[in-house]
């Protein structure tokens, strides 16, 4: 036994170091690009990390920047586990986005503790119909799934703007709805902006855990996922699950999308995602589709993203260059493929 | 509907699918290679930031033109070492390209927001000049617009009558038979991924350069991304490109057409009908095994065991 | 011309060529005959670079010269046509013949190109129309395609790998026309097979292999069927000393019954026509055949994994015809297939894992949230020592060896007493023990009243195991039998096709 204790810390300090030094990498070329364009590096990332890890309020926004990617992570990761590549996040966002927001617009006189929960299921609904048409047609065999959920992606979005535009924009902005009523918002805590999409999504990486580990589905699941041949030759009804998870990835990204509209926004406008679905689908791709490495993972990008936030106000570096430091950390990972290839079941 | 409209439509389609055609043009190689390339949408933003940086400083759009047209190829060549030499994922490492596009083009383009330039000349169709001003104005083409359809038949010759297009094409379909027949599949690939990203940087610059003149963050609004179901729509052909070009911008141009004659449909379902019509393509022909998918999309290439 | 000299080459655990010698003369067509796993692919591979020969020499025109890659086996003028075709379905037969010529100009001459293809084309009978796409022809004109790929990047030596397996009886015919035309002209064709249709019709010498080595080398004139079948199957069977077996008895219903059963092989697949067979309880009902003659087909139609085109599938009496895998798998079917890994076990789950995966239901509790694994283990804890294995129910699969492998997914399907096991080509690749204890459990099972369908390559497994045997050759069952009342050659016989009168049937 205590052989593979020794095995198992050698492992460890392995990854972790290769952890470690992937991030200084890709902190390092950031640094270069910064300098390059004629600042200071170090006080560069001295703020970040000052900002998101040193205040209470820097902390506090890097959770709400982490709530919504946390969420479209977990809808990329349960499809993939049965091999299925959801590449349809933002679209399934949007459109349950649409649906909560419609239950926000139709009904702004029920009380919080059943709009709320009428709300999430609307989301979930219209995420999860987004997400039916491609899982269909995947399972009867006629239409790679990656290709039309990134196509739909686009449809959604332009749903969305179609409903806002003509019918939904308030009076004053066009390209918006009114703020919900306070009925429709989710909780915040404690005076910051993080929202109980937070517990949301906490509470589904707990599920998703559980039932990949725990549960026969989850079983099942990873058999189809492990070896289809082998799954389908045991008897596990290998359509249906193709079917029923890609939904339940799709009505995951509409949550997100509720919460987004719910918590953070507070209403419904053209950029509601703000990319959440295609960073959530590199945050599990990173991750491995495993649940603490979404956690860490989503958490990391969100350091990033709030750094970038500042670094914009404090040496009026554009907010669009954050996405340079999140690309090299990218490219860092995907040149070492062959080490971040996890097991999958 | 007076024809006036009808050419006012055709123009402003020709106008905005320019840019599309040359990205879709360059995604056609890629994907007749084998490569999905998802950061296209960063491609065309670093390629269009560059491309009028260049002539805003020098004052020289051609030089401008070139500029994009090159960094195109060089953007491309990152990508290519993720997805062929690392063997990477395709997908992600296109993401990863268009989050990289996003934050470098809006350090380049950063100091010239707002800036004017000297966009392409138009010059007016031989023949045409006796038009009063309303229709000459409509067909006043830069020098981009008018190459875009030799391009595309450029295109069309390279990937089907010349070795260099039936080695790529069969590295895209069976990547073994390729290197059974002695050739390179990474040289081919990388090649792919250069001249693509010379197109596609040829459809940013038209679009920073002669198109809207002008410069701004995520100003591309999803082209790259269009640009890859207009493949799918065209069937990777690059003539049938041309045509899904202009339906595809002329969505919007269309609408003004609809709501003259009192029509009115949101210019945001037009939009979609493009991708939804893509999806129905798909589906009808999903069963046929004749369909053009490239056979090895997508599949990353291990090398000979 | 080519001549083959000691070559040797090993794969973990086997000896796939054993100090080859080999010459081919231009001029004639030499069959290289032999069943599965004789080494015949394994030589040719290394003749055309594909894989390294660990040691030996091949030499060219009495030269000794190195092939590492297709490539130089290409530059040596030599060419091979695999069984499973390399054409690309979306390119036009120009297209694809265009691809591997040597002296392609960088602006393609489409008229060239026809006009080449179209004079080999007729010189050697090779019709095909040049602008066709190679997914709307059959596979016998694809399989010419081929040939014209070779040609015209002006190879003299043809390898053609079990050419005849894919075609009908007229193309087969006008295949052999073709190799006789090319013949004449000076050509070196090497034909691999195992088919004797195909020796005697068509070579002028004979090289028989066997486990690896040569086992013989004839001209025609001097061969026969017996001497061949002789020296491809001569085995002393084995000394396994298996129980006595008391017949099956009859008087029960069949545990399995197929009538009139046919399906339709896809692409290079074999189509099964007019099964008829039924298995009892307790019997193991062998089925020899070289593999490729619809050995997968008529697993996958037991099993519920392919349907019928025609005919009725009865299972312990009832109509499940076309009825899914989840049905058989109900009714107590179960299915130990050769390498796990492709079929029966998923890599990254640990064992006791891959036990549930049959029976997911049985050991779910609290409506599927959780596993009672306890169960899991408590049942197959009891199956393994029920079986004598030794399991480690925490190993990931990916790191185990093949005949671990096996005894898990054995102690996995035997769990919960099977009626019909499906056992196919189960101790392929797998060490002496394991093969040992496999065939036991068999033994078992049907001791215990199962009823069993062996797939097998193996002889000596069919003779000493079977209590009924039939022969699949071309989609058909050619041969039914006790063992007692056959012997290796006849059964070999019909394995390579030989008309023979079979027993009546049962």
């Amino acid at each position: 036994m205590p052989q593979i204790a020794n095995t198992y810390r050698k492992i460890l300090n392995n990854v972790v170091v290769r952890y470690l030094l992937l991030i200084l990498l890709a902190l390092f070329l950031f640094g270069l690009i910064v300098t390059i364009y004629g600042k200071d590096p170090f006080q560069a990332l001295k703020d970040m990390f000052s900002f998101t890890l040193g205040s209470a309020y820097g902390f506090s926004e890097v959770i709400v920047t982490m709530i919504p990617i946390l969420i479209t992570a977990l809808a990329v990761a349960i499809p993939w586990r049965v091999g299925l590549i959801n590449i349809g996040g933002e679209g399934q966002l949007y459109i349950g986005a649409a649906f909560a927001t419609w239950g926000a617009l139709t009904f702004p006189n029920l009380p919080a503790w059943i709009l709320l929960p009428l709300m999430m299921l609307l989301g979930m609904l219209g995420g999860a119909l987004w997400a039916f048409i491609p899982g269909y047609l995947k399972a009867i065999g006629l239409v790679n799934e990656t290709i039309v959920t990134l196509l739909l992606n686009s449809v959604g979005i332009l749903v969305v703007g179609f409903l806002i535009f003509s019918f939904w924009h308030s009076v004053t902005d066009t390209n918006m709805t009114v703020i919900f009523v306070p009925a429709a918002l989710l909780p915040t805590f404690f005076g910051t902006r993080i929202h109980l999409g937070l517990v949301i999504g906490l509470v589904l990486l707990a599920l998703y855990w559980f039932v990949m580990k725990y549960t026969r589905w989850g079983l099942e699941m990873r058999a189809i996922g492990g070896n289809p041949q082998a799954a389908r030759r045991n008897g596990i009804p290998f359509k249906g699950y193709l079917i029923i998870v890609m939904c339940i990835g799709g009505a995951i990204a509409g949550l997100a999308g509720m919460v987004m509209v719910s918590g953070f926004h507070h209403r419904l406008l053209y950029n509601v995602s703000q990319n959440a679905g295609f960073v959530g689908f590199l945050i599990s791709w990173l991750a491995g589709a495993q649940p603490i490495g979404i956690l860490v993972m989503s958490f990391v990008v969100a350091i990033i993203f709030t750094g970038g936030t500042l670094l914009q106000l404090t040496i009026a570096l554009p907010y669009a260059v954050i996405n340079i430091l999140l690309a090299f950390t990218l490219f860092v990972v995907l040149s070492r493929q062959a080490f971040f290839e996890r097991k999958k079941a | 509907m007076s024809l006036l409209s009808i050419f006012g439509v055709l123009s402003g389609a020709i106008f905005a699918g320019t840019s599309l055609l040359y990205t879709t043009l360059g995604e056609v190689i890629h994907q007749r290679s084998g490569i999905v390339d998802l950061g296209l949408e960063g491609l065309l933003l670093v390629s269009a930031a560059t491309g009028f940086a260049v002539t805003s400083v020098s004052g020289n759009p051609h030089l401008g033109v070139l500029a994009a047209m090159l960094t195109g190829g060089l953007f491309n060549m990152v990508f290519g070492y993720l997805v062929i030499s690392r063997q990477a994922n395709q997908l992600a490492s296109g993401l990863a390209m268009m989050f990289f596009g996003f934050g470098l083009s809006a350090l380049i383009g950063n100091a010239y927001v707002g800036a004017m330039i000297n966009g392409l000349p138009r010059i007016l169709l031989p023949g045409l000049s006796g038009l009063p001003l309303l229709w000459t104005s409509l067909f006043k083409f830069d020098i981009l617009i008018y190459l875009a359809i030799p391009v595309a038949f450029l295109v069309w010759w390279l990937l089907f009558r010349t070795r260099w297009g039936l080695g790529l094409r069969a590295v895209g379909e069976n990547t073994d038979a390729a290197f059974a027949s002695g050739r390179n599949p990474r040289l081919i690939r990388y090649q792919a991924l250069f001249f693509g990203g010379l197109l596609a940087g040829l459809g940013a610059a038209h679009l920073s350069i002669a198109y809207t003149m002008a410069w701004g963050e995520y100003m591309t609004g999803g082209r790259g991304f269009i640009a890859v179901a207009l493949v799918i729509f065209s069937r990777w052909q690059p003539l049938q490109a041309i045509v899904g070009a202009l339906l595809f911008s002329g969505a919007i141009a269309f609408q003004l057409v609809l709501q003259s004659i009192g029509v009115h449909i949101s210019g945001f379902l037009l939009e979609t009908i493009p991708y939804v019509v893509t999806i129905l393509v798909l589906i009808a022909w999903g069963g046929n095994r004749k369909h053009s998918t490239p056979a090895s999309l997508g599949r990353i290439y291990y090398g000979r065991e | 011309m080519i001549a083959l000299r000691g070559i040797t080459k090993s794969f973990p655990g086997v000896i796939a060529n054993d100090r080859v010698d080999l010459d081919i003369y231009g001029g004639e067509v030499h069959a290289l005959l032999g069943e599965n796993g004789a080494g015949k692919s394994v030589l040719m591979k290394i003749l055309y670079g594909f894989y390294h020969a660990d040691a030996g020499q091949i030499l060219l025109n009495g030269v000794p010269i190195s092939i590492a890659s297709p490539h130089d086996a290409r530059n040596a003028r030599i060419g091979m046509v695999f069984q499973e075709l390399q054409l690309i379905p979306v390119f036009s037969v120009a297209e694809n013949i265009a691809l591997f010529l040597p002296d392609l100009k960088a602006v393609l001459n489409r008229k060239e190109i026809d006009r080449r293809i179209i004079e080999i084309s007729e010189r050697y009978n090779l019709k095909v129309d040049p602008h066709a796409l190679v997914s709307q022809i059959s596979i016998g004109e694809q399989q010419k395609v081929e040939i014209l790929k070779l040609l015209l990047s002006d190879a003299r030596l043809l390898i053609l790998d079990e050419p005849t397996r894919v075609l009908a009886p007229h193309e087969v015919e006008a295949l052999f026309r073709v190799l006789d035309n090319l013949r004449k002209d000076g050509y070196a064709i090497i034909l691999i097979t195992h088919k004797m249709k195909d020796v005697f019709e068509c070579a002028d010498r004979i090289s028989v292999m066997r486990r690896g080595r040569v086992a013989g080398t004839m001209l025609r004139a001097e061969a026969s069927e017996d001497k061949l079948v002789a020296l491809m199957f001569e085995k002393a069977l084995a000394e396994l000393k298996i129980n006595p077996k008391d017949g099956a008895d009859k008087a029960l219903e069949p545990l399995l019954e197929l009538r009139g059963v046919e399906t339709r092989g896809e692409g290079t697949g074999t189509s099964l026509k007019g099964i008829n067979l039924k298995i009892y309880p307790g019997e193991i009902m062998g089925v020899a055949g070289v593999s490729g003659n619809g050995q997968k087909e008529l697993c996958d139609v037991v099993l519920g994994m392919q349907l019928c085109t025609k005919g009725r599938k009865f299972l312990y009496g009832n109509d499940l015809t076309n009825h899914s895998i989840q049905t058989m798998r109900k009714n107590g079917v179960a299915f130990v297939p050769e390498n796990p890994l492709s079929m029966a076990a998923v890599p990254f789950m640990t064992v006791l894992e891959n036990m549930a995966l049959t029976n997911t239901r049985r050991y779910a509790r609290r409506g599927g949230f959780s596993m009672d694994w306890q169960a899991v283990k408590a049942a197959a804890e009891e199956t393994r020592k029920r079986l004598g294995f030794a399991v480690n129910w925490y190993a990931l699969p990916k790191s185990l060896s093949g005949g671990q492998l096996q005894r898990m997914v054995i102690v996995r399907e035997m769990t919960h007493a099977p009626r019909l096991i499906v056992a196919s080509y189960l101790t392929r690749g797998l060490d002496v023990q394991s093969t040992i204890g496999a065939r036991q459990v068999l033994v078992q099972a049907r001791e215990s009243g199962a009823g069993v369908m062996l797939i097998s390559e193996d002889l000596d497994e069919l003779f000493t195991l079977s209590d009924r045997l039939i022969v699949l050759y071309g989609g058909e069952i050619v041969g039914e039998f006790k063992p007692e009342e056959t012997d290796i050659y006849k059964v070999g016989h019909l394995m390579t096709g030989h008309e023979v009168q079979h027993a009546a049937n049962s």
